[in-house]
Formats: structure tokens, C-alpha cells, sequence
């Protein structure tokens, strides 16, 4: 079983600016973005996020957002998609970077969401 | 009242109208307190509505669907995932009932779900969780409607944009609260809906 990284925000630069934070530290993990809508404004598009679901070569997705829309857009998405998707309310780079460094280590799911939990901020 | 996929489509034209009325409004309500693109965006979305309704859609549920990604889609804000969440569980319902209070309640319950406010958070579900008993109970008014938006004004917004700023968002009209008054004004207007 492998485990990628979903990224989604409002902003396409932040979505797209993220994997090379994460790169440094996870160059083998699979890394896929869902920045701005449809039409390239600020905001979610769950079409967006279904694509990055969908081109995404891992098996389990781990997914991160920024703000409040993004999450529900990212729920419809996974609700729509057949891929198996786990949703974090961590601080977005913080819990992104902390997952693609264990990912890119080795590290079993069930870790990997122990560390994530202290990062937790939304709900 | 039963609806019907003609007074389904009276109602949303109705609807999109008052949106595209108030666009600035909207987004003037969103500019103190949110991210100031409700107005616009609620437009873009009714607009991609209107021209799917201009087909005449099958049945009930294939047209409550059709409005739900039509949103989805196309607004791009926290509204496209509410409202069409909203739309999408009429479309579940619709298949067991087409009484309007009943799939109001559905739709509710989809908000609910959606964003996870509650009554009191200042958000849409203030008015919907306000207005969906009236309409149950064969009561439902302009002045209601009126009423259920000013009630968002003095409270503390703990969902959405608005919930940033905390206290300071006292004072304010909760935007989606007013683009819903809106759908139910227009539901009010269509006759034979209710």
C-alpha cells in the first residue's frame, strides 16, 4: 500500500508552491494539487480536487487544505471518488510537512496520524 | 405542497433573479465581515442554473441534481458546496416525496451536515432552521423572512470567514443568510409551491 499527498487551496500559487517545500523532504512522495477554481480565482473546486485524487499514483491519499471551503469541497470530492482519502484539520503546511517526511520514511499510516493529531486546528 | 418540475423552475429563475438584483449587495454584506464575493458568486451560480433549467429537466430528482452541480461547479465560494449540498439532498429525497416541507428538512439537514454549523453560529442555518418550520406549518411570511435575516446581525459568526474576526463580526448581516432570504422570498412568490 502506498500513501500521496493531496494539497488543496484557495490560491493556485499556494497549492503549487507547497510540493516544493515538501520535495525537499519527500522527493519520492506522490504530491498532487488543487489550487483556485475552476476559472483560476481564489476559491475550491471539487472538480480540481477529484482530478488530483485521480492523478495521484499512491493507492491512499492524505489530504490538507487551507480554509474553511476548501474542507467541504474536499468532503464532496471524497465522497464522489473511489479512492481511499483520509482528511486532516491540521495547520495546512505544518500537518503537509509533516506527513510527507514520515511518508518518504517509511513510516505506517497509523504513525503518521498519531504525530498529525498535536497539529490538529480546525474542526 | 407537491412541487412539480414547473414550479421547481419558476422558483430558481425567481431566484436567480433576486440574485442577480442584489449581486452587490451581497457582496457588499460579504466585504465587512467575509471575503466580499458572495454576491458574485451566487450570480455565476444562478446563472449556470437558469440556463440548465431552460431544458426542462426529465423529473424532480434530475432536476434538483442538475441545480446542485450546476453550484457546485460553478461558484467556487463556501456557498457552491452548501447550496449544493442543500440541492443534492432534495435530489435524494425527491425520490420519496415531493412535499416541499420535506425537502426543505433534507436540505437543511444537508447544510447542517455540509458546514457544520449549528443555529446561533450566524451563517445560512439561521434562517433555514428559522424559515423550513414555517414553511412546514403553512405559515411562512415576508415580514418571518425579514426577521430571520436581521436575527444574524448581533451574533458572533463561529463558522465561515466571518468567524476570523470574532466579536467584531457583531453588527453585520450574515450575507448568506440574506441570499437565502432570497430563495425562500422567491419560494413565497411562486404560486402553487406552497
Amino acid at each position: 500500500m502506498s500513501l500521496g499527498i493531496t494539497l488543496v487551496s484557495h490560491v493556485s500559487d499556494i497549492a503549487e508552491g507547497l510540493p516544493k517545500l515538501l520535495n525537499q523532504v519527500a522527493k519520492d512522495v506522490p504530491i498532487t494539487t488543487a489550487g483556485g477554481t475552476n476559472d483560476g480565482d481564489i476559491g475550491t473546486s471539487m472538480e480540481k480536487i477529484m482530478s488530483a485524487f485521480d492523478n495521484n499514483s499512491a493507492d491512499e491519499i492524505l489530504a490538507f487544505y487551507d480554509l474553511g471551503s476548501a474542507k467541504m469541497n474536499l468532503e464532496m470530492a471524497m465522497e464522489m471518488s473511489d479512492k481511499k482519502v483520509h482528511l486532516y484539520n491540521t495547520a495546512f503546511i505544518e500537518g503537509a510537512y509533516t506527513a510527507a517526511s514520515l511518508i518518504q520514511a517509511g513510516v505506517s499510516l497509523d504513525d503518521i496520524e498519531k504525530q498529525l493529531k498535536p497539529l490538529t486546528i480546525k474542526d | 405542497m407537491a412541487l412539480t418540475t414547473d414550479t421547481l423552475t419558476i422558483w430558481m429563475n425567481n431566484f436567480a433573479n433576486k440574485v442577480e438584483e442584489n449581486k452587490q449587495h451581497l457582496s457588499d454584506l460579504d466585504t465587512p465581515i467575509g471575503d466580499g464575493d458572495h454576491g458574485f458568486n451566487m450570480d455565476r451560480g444562478m446563472k449556470a442554473v437558469e440556463q440548465k433549467l431552460a431544458t426542462k429537466p426529465a423529473d424532480l430528482t434530475t432536476g434538483f441534481k442538475t441545480i446542485a452541480m450546476a453550484l457546485i461547479s460553478t461558484v467556487g465560494g463556501a456557498s457552491g458546496p452548501l447550496y449544493g449540498t442543500a440541492f443534492l439532498e432534495m435530489a435524494k429525497k425527491s425520490t420519496s416525496t415531493e412535499d416541499i416541507g420535506e425537502l426543505l428538512d433534507a436540505a437543511l439537514a444537508g447544510i447542517q451536515m455540509r458546514g457544520g454549523a449549528k443555529p446561533g453560529d450566524k451563517t445560512m442555518v439561521d434562517v433555514w432552521s428559522t424559515l423550513v418550520p414555517d414553511v412546514k406549518a403553512g405559515n411562512l411570511t415576508e415580514d418571518k423572512i425579514k426577521e430571520s435575516v436581521e436575527a444574524t446581525k448581533d451574533m458572533v459568526a463561529k463558522k465561515g470567514r466571518a468567524s476570523y474576526l470574532g466579536e467584531r463580526s457583531k453588527g453585520h448581516i450574515d450575507p448568506g443568510s440574506e441570499s437565502s432570504s432570497y430563495l425562500f422570498k422567491a419560494m413565497l412568490e411562486t404560486e402553487g409551491l406552497l
